[in-house]
């Protein structure tokens, strides 16, 4: 038989725009409530105490670590996640720069990586190489491709700037 | 019909199968290739970045459970009794087992998957699989488990200190200790006018892959099959079948993306026969992925190591003796996976008539060892080069010119030449111009930041490749084609790499080509993903199974278009006609006019040159600043050079480069792995405190690539490039410290503390 379900409570993840009716232990991260409960696999579990960054997830708009949030404090709110990036083959600009730069070995903290700095660009399309640096300083690349993940940062920068420029002529 | 050559090999008295390969001649230093040696994105690129790619902690079955291991608290003691009764009736719980209620299991040299003496802390007790991970967590505690508790030791010295409780019954030395002896190396020391008598350490250092150790097992009927992070699945393969007692064909094992490895994942551990125990008695499928705290306590790490080193040379700098006496705490198993050679540089690096190395292994209450990117060499490249550093500057000359004035061009140990005898002198020359060595600033002042330069060189013995290494090609209807392998891409290109080699060979664009692998049921076996050593092996068996399709397709060609095969050649997916461009005809025209059909070819990797010998070298320029205030180092600029033969792929090479000389930068000033001796606690297993390097710790880093192919180490002229770059990192930062503030670190890493420490102490003196 499946545990208590008297321990489980109701609530509603919203995750890459679509809602989803859960029953969940309050005791359950974000992390794994997306993991197991959704299969979005693309979130990665690494330390699951808040040091190395490859959860990262957007929330509200704002770069979180999901295994720093409980589920049930997710309630009502807008996750998004890797998932939720590229537009059905169309990759994200941060997703093209990654590849264009090799920004990636083994790609486990990838998705983190990238959220991080989806983050940013919403929040200032137009950052600075420090700040881009900054964003992604609590993203830890086992393989080392740091060089290549501050140049792809950068280049995001630019392929969003040409596709905006491009969209509004 | 395959003719095998079968010698009696030294490796566990088997004997080794090498096919016989069809003629096959190397691409040479001038030949005209169009798809290796270009730049391309690796081929995975797209599942990465959207998250798509599957590893083996995202597998999800119908009805999958989650597992997770009860572990010792103690670092040695006898298990005298389990209680899993509670645990085995907490609702959601499927499985709990433990010694009590199974078949002992033989694991490691003479130990169990669930021993009743645990020796380190962090051992397998119990496992539990429920069905979800916190439910597993929670019946963890309900087990009781009654320990007496036995001596231990953690370092070294009490391993080796008189009277020393016994980590295994044989004692505290692993098997024998292992010598080495060429020449005469107590008279080389006695005609040394200069000497060089330093004993250096180094740490234990983590390999903190991002993704853990672990597998999800599922059985369907007779067959398990296993979707395991692993760097060897037919390693997995072979030895969970040993110790399911299965026969290998009823055991799949699948690893199509792996979170790192870096050696620690070259052989099986544990949980994947605890994950298949689990599943059997469950009945369902059983998801085990260890937990951050576990992948720093049990599934290995890079040994401490004690070495005494002494260099004897004469004033112009000709060395007369090498003599390494090595100690190294290799935890409390040998595992078979440590490929821990630290006395190997010793005695190839330099020219030298007179070399003796001694290695001694101790057994302590941690962590057992295995190998760790470039094992034994990142720990002798911190000793040796050091000391070179040291002998150069004793007798004012410059460390380039001393190692030109010890360059070997033979393989010692053999005494035969090298294939690229060049090799390293082109990696000295590369990394001196890049840099502007001879044109560096000296370092000036006394201010309270300081600048340094450091040099270091560094052989490998892996990255050549050899047989066995199979691979099959199909080429489909359509002209494209699958190539498929039994080996793994553990993120380092190895998909593309090997892509790019097929395409070339096929003549067909790299989009036109699917490299397959990762699959033990459905390619041909292939060894580990160790050793830098998969682009050399598979490669040349790839080119080899390609050959023989460009061969058939040629023929069909021929006939197809009644022109004769020496006429005709494929390119970027033609077939193009000798004298007649009109006539050229794309690849996928002539497979359509074949009866459904496709055309398949096979390869095998040959044999390595018997009169000569392949092996990788590099040299590195670190340019640094010492905050003498604060200890604190900070890397300014690395510059690198390594023969590696043929570059096949640039991007992908420049990555391995980048981001082995990262983890060497961690290496050499933040990353050590810490234990409380009294209580064989490991304090900073985790990623909080056990600091592996972030992006604000990265230099520019500048690939100096030499890029000359070594046709004779191999067909393709190509050599690894995964482990070297990390190995002369930080002995090149020692001697950059030292350049800054003249403070010789004996000890890895030099961190803060460390550091500060020795400047208080030179401050001192001078006062």
């Amino acid at each position: 038989m499946a545990a208590t379900a008297a321990t489980h409570v109701p609530l509603t993840l919203t995750v890459n725009g679509r809602d989803h009716r859960l029953m969940i232990e309050p005791r359950r991260t974000l992390l794994d409530a997306l993991r197991h409960d959704l299969d979005l696999t693309g979130t990665k579990k690494v330390c699951d105490m808040g040091d190395c960054g490859a959860c990262t997830v957007m929330v509200d708009g704002r770069a979180m670590y999901a295994c720093l949030l409980l589920a049930v404090d997710c309630d009502g709110r807008d996750v998004r996640t890797i998932e939720g990036l590229a537009q059905g083959d169309a990759l994200d600009p941060v997703q093209e720069a990654f590849v264009e730069h090799d920004a990636f070995q083994c790609g486990y903290c990838t998705p983190g990586q990238i959220m991080s700095l989806r983050a940013l660009l919403d929040a200032d399309p137009e950052p600075t190489d420090a700040e881009i640096m900054r964003a992604v300083t609590g993203n830890i690349c086992r393989c080392g491709a740091y060089r290549n993940i501050a140049q792809a940062g950068r280049r995001a920068v630019e392929i969003q700037r040409a596709r905006g420029e491009g969209a509004a002529s | 019909m395959t003719t095998l050559k079968i010698t009696k090999g030294e490796e566990k008295g088997k004997l080794q199968l090498e096919e016989q390969e069809p003629e096959m001649a190397a691409w040479g230093t001038d030949a005209a290739l169009a798809v290796v040696g270009q730049r391309h994105p690796r081929l995975e690129a797209i599942e990465k970045v959207t998250g798509r790619a599957q590893y083996s902690s995202d597998v999800r079955l119908p009805r999958q459970l989650y597992a997770t291991v009860l572990r010792s608290p103690h670092p040695h003691a006898t298990v005298a009794a389990i209680d899993i009764a509670a645990a085995e009736v907490l609702p959601g719980v499927h499985a709990v087992i433990c010694a009590e209620n199974t078949e002992p299991i033989p694991w490691y040299h003479g130990s169990f998957v669930f021993d009743r003496t645990v020796r380190l802390i962090g051992d397998e007790v119990a496992a539990v699989a429920a069905e979800s991970e916190e439910i597993a967590a929670d019946a963890l505690r309900l087990i009781e488990v009654t320990y007496e508790p036995l001596t231990h030791v953690v370092s070294m010295d009490a391993a080796q200190a008189p009277g020393a409780p016994k980590v295994r019954d044989e004692g505290n030395v692993a098997g024998e200790p292992k010598v080495y002896s060429r020449g005469d190396p107590d008279e080389g020391l006695r005609q040394a006018e200069v000497m060089i008598d330093r004993t250096y350490t180094t740490q234990s250092a983590l390999h903190n892959s991002l993704e853990p150790h672990g597998c999800t097992a599922a059985w369907d009927g007779q067959t398990l099959t296993l979707w395991d992070s692993t760097q060897s699945i037919f390693t997995v393969r072979e030895q969970v079948a040993q110790a399911l007692g299965l026969p290998e064909h009823r055991v799949r094992v699948i690893k199509q993306h792996m979170g790192g490895g870096f050696g620690a994942k070259q052989i099986s551990w544990k949980q994947d026969v605890i994950a298949a125990l689990l599943a059997q008695r469950s009945g369902r499928p059983v998801q085990l992925m260890l937990d951050r705290e576990a992948e720093n306590l049990v599934v290995g790490n890079r040994p401490v190591s004690r070495q005494r080193v002494r260099l004897g040379a004469t004033r112009d700098g000709t060395l007369t003796a090498i003599d390494a006496d090595i100690t190294q705490g290799i935890g409390a198993y040998m595992t078979g996976g440590e490929a821990s050679n630290v006395s190997g540089m010793y005695q190839t690096l330099y020219r030298c008539d007179n070399v003796r190395t001694v290695q001694t292994p101790l057994y302590t209450n941690l962590n057992p060892g295995v190998a760790f990117r470039a094992p034994g060499h990142v720990e002798a490249a911190w000793a040796l080069e050091q000391a070179m550093d040291e002998l150069a500057r004793e007798l004012g000359i410059d460390p380039i010119e001393l190692r030109l004035r010890n360059y070997s061009e033979t393989e010692q140990l053999e005494e035969k030449p090298y294939t690229l005898p060049e090799g390293l002198r082109l990696s000295y020359e590369r990394v001196r111009e890049a840099f502007g060595w001879d044109t560096r600033e000296r370092p000036a002042g006394e201010g309270r930041v300081r600048r340094g330069v450091g040099f270091a060189a560094h052989d490998w013995v892996g990255g050549s490749g050899s047989p066995p290494g199979y691979a099959w090609i199909e080429l489909n209807a359509d002209g494209t084609a699958d190539v498929v392998t039994g080996t793994q891409d553990i993120g380092t290109g190895t998909r593309t790499g090997l892509a790019q080699v097929a395409a070339e060979e096929l003549g067909l664009p790299l989009e036109d080509v699917s490299l397959h692998l990762g699959d033990t049921s459905t390619g041909p076996y292939s060894p580990v993903s160790s050793g830098s050593a998969t682009q050399a092996t598979l490669g040349p068996a790839i080119r080899a199974a390609a050959i023989e399709v460009r061969s058939q397709l040629l023929q069909i060609a021929s006939t197809a278009m009644e022109i004769p095969v020496p006429r005709l050649s494929v390119r970027q997916g033609k077939v193009l006609v000798d004298g007649d461009e009109r006539r050229s005809t794309p690849v996928k025209e002539i497979m359509r006019q074949v009866a459904p059909h496709t055309l398949h070819g096979q390869g095998a990797r040959g044999a390595n040159p018997t009169e000569k010998v392949a092996r990788t070298f590099g040299a590195q320029i670190v340019e640094l600043e010492v905050d003498t205030e604060t200890g604190e180092v900070t890397v300014l600029r690395v510059v690198t050079a390594h023969d590696c033969g043929r570059i096949v792929n640039p991007t992908m090479v420049d990555s391995q480069v980048i981001g082995g000389i990262t983890q060497g930068i961690g290496f050499a000033l933040t990353e050590e792995r810490v234990v409380d001796d009294r209580l064989g606690l490991v304090l900073n297993a985790n990623m909080e405190e056990y600091k592996v390097p972030t992006i604000a710790d990265v230099p520019p880093i500048e690939h100096a690539a030499v890029d000359v192919p070594d046709p004779e180490a191999n067909p393709t002229g190509a050599k690894g490039i995964g482990e070297p770059p990390l190995v002369p990192t930080a002995p090149a930062i020692a001697n950059a410290v030292f350049d800054a503030v003249g403070i010789r670190v004996l000890d890895a890493p030099i961190s803060r503390h460390r550091l500060l420490d020795l400047l208080t102490t030179q401050r001192e003196h001078a006062s």
